[in-house]
């Protein structure tokens, strides 16, 4: 015990990265059950419900597939590269991850804020930093495969990454602007307040509001993150699986959750920059609706255990009661004071980055396809020059009444 | 004063300019040529850095900016021209393309 | 051995083995991973030394653009391994060991010069990061010619790679 009070900032450190991948590595597993059931719905059919009650077991039964599976290396491929590809994705996948503040940094252990990894003065910049480096797990899992489609789908793929990440990054750099700051807690901060204090809305006195910039920023990730429309580079009707088509087995799965992995990381950065991040979007003098956590997850456990009662039989029945169980337990815990405090955060944040998720996949299940040139076109026609517009207006906006007393 | 005391990271930086000279002068390929080149700027650039944290002054911060936009736009126009020197010799390896006829 | 000597050192660890691979490697892309190996290490470096932007700017900029830059051309080219130059053998040797000398002169020299110990006597340095407000507003009054010259300079730039880089009609 000694040695937890003498190393504060080492054991919260340890716990929170902990926590964290542990939490992220569910999360992505039950991402692609999300994504699956929502394309499937809105396609008129049910997508997974035999694995388990809802087909909630799906994530792991694929996951013993892509464990069980030969591992296949394409004899005359560079080994060293060959490994390290898709080595080199998830790890910066994972590790935009540290930046991002799920609650405020009033939330403490030991004197050491515990909802946020790494409280980085310029934490956005590392963000962009480490998802520019996520163009080399591409561009080198094409290369050494040492196969035409491979490389074809690597070189259009990194082409189209670095392309958007011009206008992504130009798209932001309108809410640094009106922040004046590029630490995530203190932009979160600024935006304080019922949901029209967010920057997506009005940031306060002479600021312009960033619908523009939410815009392009979503199409410049949805591009950045290779998901459709913007997927041709790795669709299976096109280049056969991009750069990804001669990898097998756990390699495989490494990609895929590097892919889902970029979508949280693109998703958690819209949620601080233009949704307020952990802020509730109701006023703080509402102050019943700090139960709301609670209260949702128990109502969420009385529909579990209707369809425990009513509806399943066998194995989906004994997972349904797991299931129920453990969402009446937090829902209980989290009636008590500490817990209530904690959970407001990240709940609130939780649910926005769930609803843009969302938009993600529904924007997956609507919408066709783009061709490479329309693609690329697209970005350095289109995208481009209208982020550099919102950041031109955005700027004289913020320095118009400069501008007005000395002119 | 940072902890680490300021030349060890003036001694590195020379090491990695004087493996940066032995690069520029024995590889045989334009491209890596070209690499021991950046390696040199960088080696450059952290002497910089480490002189401005020494001075507490932050010249040596903007000089470095400016070192990696001069190095980025560098790099663009010399791949151009590599890409170039391909496609007329279909060859990289700088003994074969040294005649300015053949 | 407190945490910023043991970062110190594997940082240039890395970073030395990161320049020998790129000599001594046979595929240019195993050069470029290392240099990409070599530009990590030394933002790491900068970050110790406090220079936290510049560290965020040599990656985004360095390691994420320029280096993807070098990576597209060599995976474009198809650039084939190493060849041994046909040149003299004697100039091969001599030139090593002449390399080698300057790397130590330059090392010496930089170890033991007046600077170094003006600075190891502890003229003025505080230990606070630089952050980027001060950075930038050093570079927006007192450098804003030149950065309006580099953005003039990028701007050539990308003129240039676009004519050489078309196919003549």
């Amino acid at each position: 015990m000694d040695f937890i009070t003498q190393h504060p900032v080492l054991v919260v450190s340890l716990a929170k990265i902990v926590g964290l991948m542990f939490l992220l590595m569910t999360t992505l597993a039950y991402l692609s059950w999300f994504e699956r059931k929502v394309i499937a719905h809105i396609q008129s059919r049910w997508g997974p419900y035999y694995v388990g009650a809802h087909g909630l077991l799906q994530p792991l039964a694929d996951g013993v597939k892509f464990l069980f599976k030969e591992d296949l290396t394409p004899p005359s491929a560079d080994r060293f590269v060959y490994i390290l590809a898709p080595m080199l994705a998830l790890t910066l996948a994972l590790t935009t991850l540290a930046l991002i503040p799920f609650g405020p940094p009033s939330v403490q252990w030991l004197g050491e804020s515990t909802l946020i990894v790494a409280n980085s003065s310029i934490g956005l910049m590392f963000v962009f930093a480490i998802t520019s480096m996520g163009v080399y797990g591409v561009a080198l899992a094409g290369w050494s495969s040492n196969s035409k489609y491979p490389l074809l789908g690597g070189l259009r793929s990194s082409a189209q990454m670095i392309s958007y990440e011009v206008s992504l990054t130009l798209a932001v750099v309108g809410v640094v602007l009106l922040s004046g700051t590029l630490n995530f807690n203190e932009m979160i901060a600024r935006q304080s307040g019922p949901f029209w204090h967010w920057n997506i809305f009005y940031a306060g006195h002479g600021s312009f509001p960033q619908i523009v910039g939410f815009l392009c920023y979503f199409m410049s990730a949805v591009a950045e993150t290779n998901r459709a429309p913007f997927d041709l580079p790795e669709g299976e009707t096109e280049l056969v699986g991009g750069f990804h088509t001669e990898y097998s087995s756990f390699k495989f799965a490494m990609f895929f959750m590097a892919e889902y992995a970029n979508m949280i990381t693109v998703s958690c950065l819209a949620t601080i920059l233009f949704f307020g991040g952990w802020l509730s979007p109701f006023p703080e003098s509402w102050t019943f609706l700090r139960y709301l956590p609670p209260a949702s997850l128990l109502v969420l456990a009385v529909y579990l255990a209707y369809d425990t009662v009513v509806l399943a039989r066998g194995i989906a029945r004994i997972q349904l009661i797991v299931v129920t169980t453990g969402a009446l337990l937090i829902g209980l815990v989290c009636l008590h004071p500490v817990a209530l405090a904690v959970i407001q955060g990240p709940f609130w944040f939780l649910l926005k980055v769930g609803l843009i998720m969302f938009f993600y996949v529904w924007t997956r299940a609507t919408l066709p396809r783009l061709r490479y040139d329309q693609l690329m076109s697209f970005g350095w026609k289109f995208l481009l020059p209208v982020s550099l517009a919102n950041l031109v207006i955005t700027a004289l906006v913020k320095v118009w009444p400069l501008l007005v007393n000395h002119g | 004063m940072s902890i680490v005391p300021i030349s060890y990271y003036l001694v590195l930086s020379a090491i990695l300019f004087g493996l940066g000279i032995i690069a520029f002068v024995f590889k045989r390929n334009i491209i890596t040529i070209f690499m021991a080149i950046e390696l040199m700027l960088n080696a450059v650039n952290l002497a910089f850095v480490a002189f401005a944290r020494a001075h507490n002054q932050l010249d040596g911060l903007v000089f470095v900016f400016f070192v990696i936009v001069v190095a980025a736009s560098e790099a663009a126009v010399g791949l151009a021209i590599v890409i170039t020197v391909y496609q007329n010799r279909q060859t990289l390896n700088i003994d074969r393309i040294n005649l300015l006829k053949f | 051995m407190t945490l910023p000597f043991v970062v110190f050192f594997v940082c240039a660890l890395l970073a030395v083995l990161g320049a020998l691979t790129l000599i001594l490697a046979r595929e240019p892309i195993h050069s470029a991973l290392s240099l990409i190996l070599v530009m990590v290490s030394l933002a790491v470096l900068y970050l110790l030394l406090g220079a936290e932007f510049i560290a965020a700017v040599q990656i985004i900029v360095y390691a994420g653009a320029i280096m993807v830059l070098f990576v597209f051309v060599i995976m474009l080219l198809n650039a084939g391994v190493e060849e041994r130059t046909d040149y003299s053998q004697l100039a091969k040797y001599a030139g090593l060991a002449l390399g080698i000398f300057l790397l130590l002169a330059l090392a010496h020299w930089m170890a033991h010069s007046l600077i170094g110990q003006q600075i190891a006597n502890g003229v003025g340095a505080s230990n606070a990061s630089v952050s980027t407000r001060e950075l930038s507003a050093q570079l927006f009054q007192k450098y804003l010619f030149p950065f309006e010259a580099t953005s003039i300079l990028i701007l050539i730039a990308i003129l240039g790679a676009l004519v050489l880089a078309k196919k003549d009609e």
